[in-house]
């Protein structure tokens, strides 16, 4: 019992025992909050998007955090899992009628197809480190956005046809999977808000395994010291090559979550900016920081959109509040001011 | 008595310039042997070698009479040599448990599944990764600091963690690269103790870089002296001491 | 000799990308900074030209005079007011905070110039020229930036390597601590390498505003991106190297635009990079750094 209770609030395990119980919690706060009152349509429209993005944040700090590499193509792979997701769902939508295990079985399609695409770009991983790694992953974003916005793709009764760059298509009574530039149109939207919580939950399963485990020490050491590592007779590649596709793998099944989500989806949605956006949610709550993540991930995704009312300045705000926050955590005349007013009010209380 | 580490006219260039040349070295069974020298005599450059973050210009390398010429870092570790740096490169941000947990990563097998699905066996690997830490950190007088950043510690619990996280690997030979530097009289006794005490526990032959004169003059059962990348002597503590060529060397004409 | 066009707009092209390719590599190679707002100074450099020759009715000459001021300054107040506080950061949150003022000066444009695109004025030049009896025909604003860019780079060549400015600027790019002790002023020479690429990212707007006469706030973006890219190409932090990155980079593009697809030009440009990235791991013309060990 001792040794049980110390699993879940030792010291160690606390922060992991936090992250479970948040997500829990807000989710059943969410549920409860949505099914007695009248919400918002807005509110209830940013539930599975902030579960994505929590997904696809955490996957990211698995890479910038846990393992010290810059990736500024992380959208490329929620794309890929996406579109993959949104081909398995209207292939089998005839063949399979139950929208949970339909929603279940393109997810895993997703994620695999896109940690195969976290395996080819780790031959670069393999070769190249800092700015050159990021520039890469940079480039295999940009890539993937663009081949997906030439692919065509749909079937009928006579089965599946596919065009790349032209729209050659010529179906009988069919249905256009993806359609270009275009992207996915008229999906079945079978996502939601419980299997976006659960998603997290088991993302956040994975990702403490893997850091508890001799992999993720590999991992941690490697970004640490990478000749130290060597030394140990750590192989770094294979160790950098594993963290690149399980968090391939996480940020498909995000990408899978999100396109079910919606009835259209454009490729054009997984640009250089949400891969950049991202990168800030996990600068922001911490590198290598799970709970951190989580958080400002909520907080950064949800704030533009509350701030909708205010227009054209939503973004000059949000630009602000980034410049501003980057300034303050860095700032040592800033930190020993904000020490000084705490010490004041501290030194009150003790008065009062 | 065997040989365990052999290395037969070792050299190195860089750019034209022969930084280690000729160098022929015999560290036996179970031997703590010194090897010294002025600085910039090549003596990290022997170890760079020796573990493959250089590649050799000319010369073998043999462990256990088996060549280390295919090998890479890695590799060469697995096949029993480890080591420590004279600028300390520890995992400064993991736990003092977990810089020697990672170093055992070879020696104990699960797959990221059993890691993911929290299996038995990676349970009992666990256990067992856990308590040979614990025991080596206890060797090294380091248990009670054991959950604290690395790089909170000081300098000379550092050293002392950084030869601990070698020996988590089971080398067959432990190089050390100036594992005295920086440590007070006192601290140094210890480190003397301690490495005599795990050469005779883990049975294993220890090659040490020092300046320090009277640790190695103490410790060291054999010396090579380096200079100018080439050897200048070798022999026991009493030759190395009384050689004329080696007291030029450190003092000058 | 459709060939020779497209190869010599590819080149005009690539000087483009090469002109803002060196705001990059220069920042880069002293600050250490990967400075993603540089895009978007392009976008205002190309606002300010467009003002000041529609609005104002300033003469051409002027109005880009006038563009390279506001962009040299614009960059200086950047780097003192976003960055410099931040030297002593994680690379990291510096690359934040350049998105946050790449942000800022995208929104800003939006809220005082609105969204909608603006056509530029023919600033430059019109006309071509026509040579091999017409079979080949070179408009004078391709001319215009091939030699601009050439000039551009045998100026700021001259410029690092004769100056006293430049051998600062080499020197805190070697090793900042060490030029300071040698009584180089680090803020000051950071400071004016962030002038010299805003100003040349004010040329390269109004080059590449006159070759694609369309205004937005996002304009900055893509440009950006792919000078970027030519820098990391030739090797960042190298200055022949950023040439050599921009111009390929320019040539690709329009060749494969030409000749395989126009949709797929992107992904192409993009692939050849980390080929070449893979082959050679630090860029075209870079240095491998070495660690001791």
């Amino acid at each position: 019992m001792k040794n049980f209770m110390n699993n879940l609030f030792g010291k160690k395990n606390r922060g992991r025992t936090f992250s479970f119980l948040m997500v829990i919690a807000v989710y059943i706060f969410v549920e409860v909050l949505t099914h007695s009152f009248r919400v918002s349509r807005l509110f209830t429209s940013l539930l599975v998007p902030t579960c994505c993005y929590i997904v696809l944040g955490l996957s990211l700090n698995l890479v910038v955090g846990f393992s010290g590499e810059l990736s500024l193509g992380h959208a490329g792979f929620m794309a890929v899992g996406a579109f993959s997701a949104v081909v398995v769902s209207g292939l089998t939508s005839s063949i399979i009628a139950n929208d949970i295990i339909r929603l279940i079985i393109s997810i895993i399609a997703g994620s695999i197809i896109s940690g195969l695409f976290g395996l080819i770009i780790s031959v670069p991983v393999l070769k190249l480190s800092g700015d050159y790694l990021a520039i890469v992953t940079l480039a295999f974003g940009q890539i993937i956005k663009s081949i997906i916005n030439n692919i065509y793709l749909g079937y009928d009764a006579n089965g599946m046809q596919f065009s790349f760059v032209t729209n050659t298509l010529n179906l009988e009574n069919g249905k256009m999977l993806l359609s270009g530039p275009m992207g996915a149109t008229d999906t079945a939207k079978i996502s939601n808000f419980t299997s976006g919580s659960i998603l997290i939950l088991i993302t956040l399963f994975i990702l403490y395994s893997l850091i508890n485990s001799k992999y993720g020490r590999a991992i941690m050491a490697a970004r640490d010291n990478r000749i130290a590592a060597e030394s140990i007779g750590i192989n770094v590649s294979k160790t950098k090559t594993l963290a690149f596709v399980t968090s391939a793998v996480l940020a498909g099944a995000s990408g899978a979550l999100y396109a079910l989500n919606y009835s259209t989806l454009q490729p054009a949605k997984f640009d250089f900016n949400t891969s950049i956006l991202v990168l800030v949610y996990v600068v922001f709550g911490g590198l290598g920081n799970i709970n951190g993540t989580i958080i400002a991930t909520t907080i950064l995704y949800i704030l533009p959109e509350l701030l909708r009312s205010l227009q054209d300045y939503r973004m000059l705000i949000y630009a602000i509040v980034l410049i501003v926050v980057m300034q303050m955590t860095n700032s040592s005349k800033l930190k020993q001011f904000v020490e000084s007013i705490r010490n004041k009010f501290f030194k009150k209380g003790e008065k009062a | 008595m065997n040989p365990v580490l052999e290395v037969k006219n070792l050299g190195i260039d860089f750019g034209g310039l022969t930084a280690v040349n000729n160098l022929n070295l015999v560290v036996n069974e179970n031997e703590i042997v010194g090897l010294i020298g002025p600085n910039g005599a090549g003596k990290t450059t022997v170890f760079n070698m020796l573990t493959k973050v250089y590649q050799p210009s000319r010369g073998e390398i043999y462990l256990d009479g088996k060549s280390t010429e295919k090998m890479d870092t890695v590799q060469v570790n697995m096949a029993g040599i480890a080591r420590t740096f004279q600028n300390i490169r520890l995992f400064g941000n993991l736990s003092v448990i977990d810089n020697v947990k990672v170093a055992m990563n070879n020696h104990h097998k699960y797959s990221v599944a059993d890691a993911i699905f929290h299996t038995g066996k990676r349970n009992n690997n666990e256990k067992q990764i856990t308590k040979k830490a614990e025991d080596l950190l206890e060797i090294f007088n380091l248990l009670d600091k054991k959950d604290i950043e690395a790089s909170s510690l000081p300098y000379g619990a550092q050293r002392r963690l950084e030869i601990a996280r070698a020996l988590a690997t089971d080398p067959k030979v432990l190089l050390l690269d100036e594992p005295a530097a920086g440590m007070n009289p006192q601290e140094t006794d210890e480190l003397m103790q301690t490495i005599r005490f795990v050469r005779d526990k883990f049975n294993i032959c220890v090659l040490l870089i020092e300046h320090d004169m009277s640790l190695v003059m103490n410790i060291c059962e054999r010396i090579y002296v380096l200079n100018y990348g080439t050897l200048l002597a070798k022999g026991s503590p009493d030759d190395i001491k009384n050689d004329p060529k080696v007291i030029k060397a450190y003092l000058g004409d | 000799m459709t060939f020779l066009t497209y190869l010599i707009s590819g080149l005009a092209l690539g000087s483009v990308y090469a002109i803002i390719a060196l705001g990059y590599t220069m920042v880069y190679g002293i600050a250490k900074m990967l400075n993603f707002a540089h895009g978007d100074i392009i976008m205002a450099g190309g606002y300010v030209a467009f003002f000041a020759f529609t609005k104002f009715g300033l003469p051409p000459v002027l109005s880009i005079i006038l563009s390279i001021i506001f962009c040299t300054i614009l960059g200086v107040v950047i780097e003192r007011l976003a960055y410099k506080p931040l030297r002593q950061a994680s690379s990291l949150s510096v690359l934040i905070t350049a998105i946050g003022v790449s942000y800022f000066l995208q929104n800003s444009a939006q809220i005082m110039f609105g969204s909608d695109t603006k056509i530029f004025p023919a600033l430059l030049t019109e006309g071509s020229l026509k040579l091999f009896n017409g079979q080949l025909t070179i408009s004078y604003l391709t001319i215009i930036t091939i030699v601009t860019c050439i000039i551009i780079m045998i100026g700021l060549t001259m410029f690092i390597n004769k100056t006293k400015i430049g051998k600062a600027m080499r020197a805190c790019a070697e090793d900042k601590g060490a030029a300071q002790l040698m009584g180089i002023n680090v803020d000051t020479t950071i400071s004016i390498t962030f002038a010299i690429g805003s100003g040349l990212a004010a040329i390269a707007a109004v080059l590449l505003c006159s070759t694609y006469p369309s205004l937005s706030p996002t304009l900055g973006s893509m440009p950006g991106i792919k000078a970027f890219t030519a820098a990391v190409f030739g090797g960042i932090g190298s200055i022949p190297g950023a040439l050599l990155g921009g111009l390929l980079l320019g040539v690709i593009e329009n060749l494969t635009k030409a000749y395989i697809s126009t949709q797929l030009s992107d992904a192409i440009v993009f692939a050849v990079l980390i080929i070449v990235l893979l082959i050679k791991p630090t860029g075209l013309l870079g240095k491998k750094e070495n660690v001791k060990v």
